[in-house]
This record gives C-alpha cells, structure tokens and sequence, in this order.
C-alpha cells in the first residue's frame, strides 16, 4: 500500500490524475435522484466508442473509390472474417447513436437541463448533434450504393440554393460537376479523420463544462443550496461508484438491445439499412423512392414541406438553428416540466408526437396527405420554439421544492 | 460507506461484474483480432499453384509465384545432384536439420521430392532479397570454386543447388522448401502437402 | 397557392410510382437450413441464370462449404469456366455486349434478395407472359416491359396473360382442383416440362440460392446473437445486484 501511494505521489507531482478523478469520479457530487432519461448520455459516449472502434476496423478493408467502394464493402461482408459483424454493429451503431442522442435531447427539453448555468452544455452538445449529422452523411455515402449516391445528390444540391453562390458551392462540395468519387474520396477523409476528431474534442467540451456547474435532475433543483459540513451536497452522491454501477447495469440492458438488433435485425426493417442501397451507385438511374435515413427524417420533412426550394432550405436550416438558442427561448422561472404549467406539459407532448410524424414521414414517398400532414408538423415544431417565451413566461408554475424528491 | 471492514457481500459483486465485464471484453475482441487473419481473397490468391513442368530442360530454371513469393523450380541434371554430397563441408546445415525449412518429405539429400527437381522459395533467409540463378560450374567472383547455385545480391549469402547455404554467408538458414506434389508425374503443385493420383 | 398546387401536381407521378409497386406478391419464406432446397437453387442457378447474371461478390468455394457440396463436385460440375475454386462467381459476358443484347445489362444477382425482398423474386420469376409487342416476346406482370426474356419458358409452359382458367381451390367432394374462367390473369396454355407445382418449387429453391447469396452468414448471425443475448443476460445478474447493493443505503 505504502509503495502505491508513492508511486502515485510521484505521478502525481507530474501529472494530476488524482486530482482529475477525484474531480470527474469519486468527488464530482450528481444529484441522487437521476431517473431512466439519465441514462442516455452514457449510452451515447457507447456508441460514440463503438463507432470508433468499428470505423477503424472498417477503414482497414475499405476501399474509397468510386470502383472499389461497393465491392469492398461486400468484401467485408463476406471474405474478411468476422467482417459482417464489424460492419453491421457499425450501421447499426449510427443509428443507435441518433436514438440515443435524441433521447438525450429530449431528456434536455423535459427536465430544462439547458437553462441558466447549462446554457454553454446546450450549445456544445447542439454542435455535437450537428456534426454527428455531418459525420453520418458522409458516412452514408461511403457504402456506394444507390441512396448513398441519390442521398448525396439531393443533400448537396440543397446548397444550390443559397443565392448567387449555390451553384458554384455545390460544384465546390462535390469537386467535380456531378457525384463521383472524387466527391467519395474527401467524404471518406472527413468521416474517418476530421469530424471525429472535432467529435471528441466537442464530447469533451460538453462534459467539462456539465462538470464545472453539476449536473441538472428531474426536479430542476439546484443541489449546491444544501450541503454538509463538509461542503458536500446533501442531495449529491460521488459518480462513482453510485453512478458508475447504476450506467454499468444500464449499459447492458442498451447492450442487449443493441445486439438485438445487430444479430436479427441489422437491416432495422429498411430504416437502417435501406433496400436501395444494396444496389451499387449508378448515375444514370434514380431510384423510384429516394428518403433519407430515419435519423434526418424530421427535417427531410420539414425541407419538403415548403414548395419551394429556397423556402425549403431556409426552414430546414432554421428548424436546427432554432434549437441553438433553446435556452434564451424557455423564459420560466422552473427548470423541469413537473413544476412547469400545464401549456408547457401539453406543448411538449405535442411537440414530441409531431417530431416522430415528421421523422417517419421523411421516410415515406411524399403524397398529397403526407404532404399536407407534414406542413402542419411543421408549423407545430416551429410554433413549439416561437411561442416559446409567451407561454413559459406568463403560464402559473408550480413552487419547486427546497430538495429533490425521489 | 464501507462499514470500516471489508463489506464482503460488496467485495463479491464487484468481482462478478468486474469479471463478467473481463469476459465480455475478451469476446468482443475476438472478431477484431481474427479479423486481421488472411481473408478469402487472400487465400483464394495464395491458392495452390499448378505448372507443367515436362517442358523445362534439364540444367534449367523456371519461376512460379505463390502466395506473392518467387518460386525456384530447377531441373537438374545427373551431374549435379551427384556432386551434391562433396560440398557438404562448406555448409551451415548440410543435413537439413532445420526442419522448419523443409517439409518432411524433402528432408533428403536433395532437398526436394523428386530428386531431379528442386523446388525452393526464392527468398533469401537473410533479409528477403531474391537470389540470383548461376548454375555454371565456374570461377565465381563471389566463389572461386563455384559449384552452381544461388548467390544473393544484396549481402552476398551463397547457396547451392539444393538450397543449402554456405557458410560464411550472412544468412544461416538454407533456402526454404514450400509444400509441393506431383500431380499426373509431371503436374507441379505447390501449396499442397499430400501426393495426389 | 398556385404554387402549392403546381407542387402537389408534380408530386402525382411518384404517387403512380408507388401504385405500380403494389402488384400482389405471392408469400416467400425463405428457410436458409433446408441444405437440400438450396443445392437444388445453386444448381438451377448455374444452369439457367449464370449464363448472363453473376455472382461477382461471392465465393465458388464459399457456396460449396456454406452447402455442403463436396467442392469437387463444385468444380466439376458447376464451374463452367476454367476458374479456381476461390474465384468470385464473375462471368464472362460484357455489360456493353449484354446492354446491346438486352437493351440493359442483366444485373449482377449477389445482392439482388436484399434489394427486391423474396416475395417479389418469387412472384417476378412466376409471372413472364407471351406478349408479341415485346422486342423478345415476353412481358412481365410484376415489372413491366422488363428486358428480361422468359428464360425458364420451356419448363413452365407458355403462360399468357388475359382471359383464362385460374385454380380456385379443391373440390372437397371429388378431390379434384376446380378452375374459374376469370379476366385479366395469368394462365399456363400449354403446359411445360414441369407442372405448376413443381415449377414453383423450382422458383422456391432459386429464390432460397438467392436470398442466401444475399447474406450468406445469416444463420452464423442468428446463432451468435443468441450466445450475445445469453450471456448479457447472465451478466445483467451480478450488475443488478452491485447496483442494489450500493444504493440501498441511498435515501
């Protein structure tokens, strides 16, 4: 014992892992009453692990060029042992990233887990969300299959509409005057090497400045008003070893979901793995139903909802800026929806039911009803935020308690 | 928290989870770790390779490639194979008693299956390179009593006609035998161990 | 307003689009452990279909040992071409050639159960038809003027699409199949070298090749996952119990 701790003395005179532990682990106090919508930011730093683990894997057979990609991907699959595995806990890792993510989000939205001092929190993990959806674009495309390539065809062409520019950007993006693998080969760079990296270091921004105010609870209760004589929280308990156990049991049951999925159902019923995308990428062939993957659904939507091109980017642009300045919109004096008003309640519901609408109808051949059905999704997202620092701030909320409830 | 002793309930989950936990970590590497094996391209290049060697003249050499490697296929001629034991004094293994270098089968005095034919890979056991071919009973700049063999270019490790190195060569293994049969007398086969009809 | 309503128009072709898509499909099910059914599809595979769609993802050895056929047997009898029994199920007609021939390239069918799903397959492979207006003289009711001429005809018979007797089920009485003279169906006029029954079991053990092509280690996948889920389930045992154990004193 003795000469561990002067092996860690001397670590420590050069480098302050006790100190960082004791920080983030066994000294950094979350409150105690953190219910199941807690569990999924752990779930999301998983499958953030797993997608870095497979995707290096991965890039170890792939080939990124426009003859070579669809083919080593079948390659993969089938001549490189134990590759079918890497690369569906892969496909299916991105879209259990965005499930958990979202879920993450919402958690967010339900508990006011963004409000003052979390408002930098937010923004880090917005900017995390909005780089995951860049990193699975291009991460989309890579495979070569024919919604890769229509996939790719329609998200960039969205830039066309911005005035005066588009045209030349969009020629700029792709690098060359149609889709090709001159186009595959830069995303291939940024999805392996430079997203990721902007990732990481945004997960780490995320979770130091959620370190240096504590973490929010379901009760929206600030549990440094209350503390021991020993400055600690009374409604606190160490992350480790309370949370660490508790994320281990929690882990394994999302493990056991995701393996689920992974083993009997990698294809996900063609959300997860489309049907078109099993036929290699051909230029001079559309599809006859191009959708994005579930994951972008709500704002696939949200861009077709406005009949007009500018119109459409415009919103889609503005429908995730919006949830950027989230904090500044909730003017309530609570944090969490249990102590919120009732039109806060309702507005959340209805909020959420229009956002599973619009993600499945970004899936779904764009009908006349659909069509209709989606504008008015639309206009309720949309509303959800505008009406915001209406009806947060005039609505009766209900006193919060001193401490939190379990 | 812990009630001064060892609380020996907690001690025991710990290494429950902690080793189900170790269990499940090792399963999950397996596929990472085989993935790295040869994959079914690669095996299906470094297939077995077939050649009709009727055709090469006695005294002469052709070359295959299996699996990315030169393969040496030399005729050789009564002459040879008879001065073979005479220069077993100035070898490092005369005896092929390496016997990574050589399946059991061509653990002989000519290294090879048939006696007339050498089979070796063209690899220098030293660092890699590709021996060179001189078959000539000659003064050699590298040997003034050259019996015929191979002479690496690089370091300048010598071998003869079965292989064999020489000593004072850098290299210390003889030149490797790869598996090989006959298929049909005279339907050369390497990558394969057992004689076929 | 006008606007949207020019939108709404233009959406109309897709909403065809997703009307034409839903021919009836006849039920496939797919049984990737009936060894016997997918040597038989392998074999009619090789014989009726390679000469102009590969397999170009897969393996001759690989389809050998995932069906147990003796790869001897495999490269006598089923490898046409002098290849290697490692080589990708490639072949040898051009797709500038075949676009020619055809009118389009015949895909390549790796992948092809993955795509169209098994029920289409089954149901496309059934429903070729006569129809003198095509530039080979076949149409087909579940894809429409495809280039594809009907191939297996000689074993199915001549099928004709329009006003014909259709099978309607048993007679309870006389054991017999009773027939209905209906509009607009697909009829066998004169019959091929199989009957109906077998000619869909030969399609059945076809379709089963291809949707084992298609994913040829799914049967390894099910029985790992099974393992995965056991042994998660065994390990959420002890990490429910230390969670427990720690929070019990937390009030």
């Amino acid at each position: 014992m003795q000469k561990k701790n002067a092996l860690m003395a001397w670590i420590d005179d050069r480098l302050p892992v006790t100190v960082t532990y004791e920080k983030h682990m066994s000294k950094y106090y979350a409150p105690k009453n953190l219910n199941f919508w807690y569990f999924f930011g752990v779930f999301s730093f998983l499958m953030l692990a797993n997608q870095i683990l497979t995707g290096v894997w991965l890039t170890m057979s792939y080939n990124p060029t426009a003859e070579g990609a669809f083919a080593s991907v079948e390659y993969i699959m089938r001549d490189v042992e134990w590759g079918w595995l890497i690369r569906y806990l892969h496909s299916t890792g991105a879209s259990f990233f965005f499930i958990a993510v979202y879920m993450h989000m919402f958690r967010g939205l339900l508990y006011g887990s963004y409000q003052k001092p979390r408002e930098l929190i937010w923004i880090f993990g917005m900017l995390i969300y909005l780089m995951l959806m860049a990193e699975a674009f291009m991460g989309y495309v890579l495979p070569w299959g024919q919604m890769s390539y229509w996939g790719a065809q329609v998200i960039i062409s969205l830039f066309g509409a911005i005035p005066v520019i588009g045209d030349d950007l969009v020629t700029w993006i792709r690098g060359d005057y149609l889709i090709s693998g001159i186009t595959l080969n830069r995303f291939f760079a940024l999805h392996v090497i430079a997203l990721p990296l902007v990732i990481v270091a945004l997960v780490v921004l995320h979770i130091l400045a959620l370190h240096e105010v504590g973490s929010n609870n379901p009760d929206g209760v600030d549990i440094k008003k209350h503390k021991d004589e020993k400055g600690r929280p009374l409604d606190g308990i160490p992350f480790h070893p309370f949370y660490t156990v508790h994320d281990i049991m929690g882990v394994v049951v999302f493990l056991a979901v995701f393996c689920f999925v992974v083993f009997f159902w990698p294809e996900g019923g063609g959300f997860f793995l489309e049907h078109a995308n099993f036929e290699e990428a051909n230029g001079l062939k559309t599809p006859e139903h191009i959708a994005p993957v579930w994951y972008f659904g709500a704002f696939y939507t949200i861009l077709r909802a406005i009949p007009n091109k500018l119109g459409g980017v415009v919103a889609m642009g503005a429908a995730i800026a919006i949830l950027f300045v989230l904090p500044w919109l909730d003017r309530s004096p609570v944090k969490s929806w249990r102590y919120k008003g009732w039109i806060t309640k309702v507005s959340i519901v209805v909020f959420a039911i229009a956002f599973v609408i619009l993600t499945w109808l970004g899936t779904q051949p764009a009908t006349a009803t659909y069509t209709l059905i989606g504008q008015i999704c639309s206009v309720i997202y949309f509303a959800f935020f505008i009406l915001m620092p209406w009806y947060t701030r005039f609505e009766k909320t209900k006193p919060v308690p001193e401490r939190v409830t379990v | 928290m812990s009630d001064g002793g060892v609380n020996k309930t907690r001690r025991r989950l710990i290494f429950a989870t902690a080793g189900m936990g170790g269990v499940g970590g090792a399963f999950v590497a397996v596929p990472f770790i085989k993935s790295w094996n040869p994959s079914e391209k690669a095996k299906a290049a470094g297939a077995p390779v077939k050649q009709d060697i009727s055709k090469v003249e006695p005294g002469q050499m052709v070359t295959l490639a299996w699996r990315g490697k030169p393969v040496y296929v030399v005729h050789r001629t009564s002459e040879t194979l008879e001065q073979l034991p005479s220069i077993d004094d100035r070898l490092k293994d005369p005896e092929s008693e390496n016997l990574d270098q050589q399946p059991e089968y061509a653990r002989n005095e000519q290294r090879s299956r048939r006696s007339d034919y050498l089979v070796i890979e063209g690899v220098c056991t030293h660092l890699g390179c590709a021996p060179k071919f001189h078959p000539e009973v000659k003064p050699e700049p590298f040997d003034p009593e050259w019996k015929g063999g191979f002479y690496c270019p690089c370091h300048g490790s010598r071998f003869d006609l079965a292989g064999r190195v020489f000593s004072g060569s850098p290299a210390s293994d003889n030149l490797k035998v790869p598996p090989h049969s006959y298929e049909d007398g005279n339907v050369l086969i390497v990558g394969v161990d057992e004689e076929t009809a | 307003m006008k606007q949207l309503r020019m939108f709404l128009l233009a959406l109309i072709p897709s909403l065809g689009m997703a009307a034409g898509g839903n021919v009836h499909l006849d039920d496939m099910k797919p049984d990737m452990r009936d060894k016997a059914s997918l040597q038989r599809g392998a074999k009619n595979f090789f014989n009726y279909c390679m000469g102009c769609h590969s397999l170009k993802f897969g393996r001759y050895n690989r389809v050998a040992r995932d069906l147990e056929i003796p790869e001897d047997l495999m490269i006598n009898n089923l490898i046409f071409a002098d290849k290697k029994a490692g080589a990708l199920m490639s072949i040898g007609m051009k797709p500038e050639d075949a676009k020619v021939w055809f009118g389009a390239a015949p895909p390549d069918l790796t992948l092809v159960s993955r795509v169209r799903g098994e029920d289409w397959l089954y149901t496309y492979l059934r429903s070729f038809y006569e129809d003198p207006k095509r530039p080979l003289g076949y149409n087909n009711t579940v894809f429409p003027n495809v280039g594809m001429p009907h191939v297996l005809a000689d074993l199915q018979g001549r099928q004709l699409f329009g006003r014909g007797q259709v099978p309607i089920g048993i007679d309870p009485l006389t054991g017999q199949e009773v027939t209905e003279e209906r509009e607009g169906v697909l009829y066998v006029a004169e019959k091929g070298k199989l009957t109906t029954k077998e000619y869909d079991g030969f399609v059945y053990d076809l379709v089963n090749f291809l949707v084992y092509m298609g994913e040829p280690m799914q049967v390894e996948r099910q029985s790992i996952g099974l393992w995965a889920l056991l042994f998660l389930a065994l390990f959420f045992v002890p990490a429910y119990m230390l969670n427990r154990e720690f929070w019990k004193e937390i009030h």
